[in-house]
């Protein structure tokens, strides 16, 4: 418990927003890498593991060069936890957050591809801004904050469905092989895909990107949600869609799902499509 | 896995009738980017009876925004988009003659139609292989449309492109025989 009021400076914040959106865009993690050089060795496609390679290769050769490693470097998406006992200071909390997005995408090269108006202007604005920026206020005095480079190609792919009660696991399970089924190539496979299940229906979106960050490797802690995870990965990697959607058995690297509790009448599921350049990290402050 | 074959820009009808899907291709000279926003203005132009500002016979299209270059470096990050957004202009454009495109995903059955009527041919890039794919190109020069920034038709000299036939002129599809080949062989024991 903190006693007193802690000082966070705005400048601070811009500097570790930048930062982060630096590091994920030259550097996928080594959760990312490792999971592609286990599907690699597994592929039995010739193309399919050519192409895996192929990835591989571009990955290392991103983190070595500072380019990003994908041209689409995505919306910037960051949630944040921000502690009840701080204090802002010299500066606005989102405007601090929209800064560090700018100067990330301005001095590092990375494409700036956001559009204000998205239906009669579609005009960039130029420095990648504004982010789509989630807060949470906690107990405590400190900042996280989790961001995410969100490539459209792949969230183009992804879903939303208000299952009934009654449709049970075998509904989601079946609404997200769908939804991967449908997508096919076009999202870059192999894919992390991120589900939540329950909530309202935007509580489900927003934690179903939430889970496409979650780091590879690690499971729902509940071994029933666990279970669902493995299950819809392999039904996903049944498909034969496989790297680059030319087919192979590494069409998923993960499945990600998490849950929040829901209405009596309801059963909401989303799907957040993420392709192999799953960009995440976090930073506490 | 097939060999891989080399060709060079401009592509004529009778080299890209002799790709077949699953080919994996290095392409070098010249070729064009585009993506949605130029794709509009273009059929725009030809919609109007007006002169497009790049002559598109034999010439192969690559759907990309390119991120900046960064000093030093011809290009930045240069990955394939998702071709799909491109399917409701690229058939007047295959008729006009362009003979090639570059991209990633499913195209729709009319692209298809066009591309088996006009001998052309859909090559997919790896998605997500942007830096390796950046290191194949030369240089860029924006050629049209400027105001757009990252979605201006650039001309790219390219040396050794890597790309894959997807959709061949006779309307094999990699996307489709590919994941038939592969459907149900992941042998998971948890199912």
């Amino acid at each position: 418990m903190v006693k007193f009021m802690r000082e966070i400076k705005a400048a601070l914040i811009t500097e570790k927003v930048k930062e982060l959106f630096l590091k994920i865009s030259y550097e996928i993690g080594d959760d990312v890498l490792c999971s592609l050089k286990e599907g690699k060795d597994k592929e039995i496609s010739p193309i399919g593991k050519a192409i895996l390679e192929e990835i591989i290769e571009n990955d290392t050769l991103a983190a070595k060069e500072r380019m990003a490693v994908c041209q689409d470097t995505g919306m910037a998406v960051v949630f944040a936890e921000v502690g009840q006992e701080v204090h802002i200071t010299g500066g606005d909390f989102q405007e601090a957050i929209n800064q560090g997005v700018r100067e990330a995408y301005g001095q590092g090269y990375l494409r700036k591809s956001v559009v204000s108006d998205p239906l009669f202007e579609r005009k960039n604005t130029q420095d990648n801004t504004p982010a789509v920026i989630y807060t949470d206020i906690v107990a405590g005095g400190g900042i996280k904050l989790a961001a995410t480079a969100k490539g459209f190609g792949s969230e183009n792919m992804s879903r939303l469905k208000m299952l009934t009660p009654a449709d049970g696991q075998q509904g989601v399970l079946d609404f997200i092989v769908e939804t991967v089924s449908l997508a096919g190539p076009n999202p870059c496979p192999p894919l992390v895909v991120g589900v939540c299940v329950g909530g309202t229906m935007d509580k489900a979106a927003q934690l179903a990107k939430k889970a496409t960050m979650r780091h590879l490797g690690f499971s729902n802690p509940d071994p029933r949600y666990q279970a669902l995870e493995e299950k819809a990965l392999a039904l996903i990697n049944e498909t034969g869609i496989g790297p680059g959607g030319l087919g192979g058995l590494t069409t998923g690297l993960a499945v990600h799902i998490d849950w929040y509790p829901t209405h009596i009448a309801g059963l909401p599921v989303a799907v957040n499509i993420c392709c192999h350049a799953v960009r995440h990290d976090t930073v506490e402050i | 896995m097939a060999e891989v074959k080399r060709i060079q820009t401009p592509l004529t009808k009778d080299v890209a009738a002799g790709l077949r899907a699953g080919d994996r291709v290095l392409i070098s000279g010249i070729i064009y980017t585009g993506r949605d926003a130029a794709h509009k203005r273009l059929v725009a132009l030809l919609e109007e009876g007006k002169e497009l500002p790049v002559d598109i016979r034999n010439q192969i299209i690559y759907y990309v925004g390119p991120a900046p270059a960064p000093p030093g470096k011809a290009i930045g990050s240069a990955g394939p988009t998702s071709s799909y957004r491109m399917d409701r202009y690229a058939p007047v454009l295959i008729e006009k003659g362009l003979t090639g495109m570059i991209g990633k995903g499913l195209r729709g059955p009319a692209v298809i139609e066009a591309m088996k009527a006009h001998q052309a041919v859909y090559f997919a890039a790896t998605g997500g292989a942007a830096v390796v794919i950046a290191q194949s190109i030369i240089s860029q020069e924006i050629i049209a449309y400027e105001d757009l920034g990252t979605e201006a038709i650039h001309r790219l000299e390219v040396k050794d492109f890597p790309v894959i036939v997807a959709i061949d002129s006779q309307g094999n599809n990699l996307y489709e025989t590919g994941r038939k080949e592969y459907q149900g062989k992941g042998n998971h024991s948890n199912i």
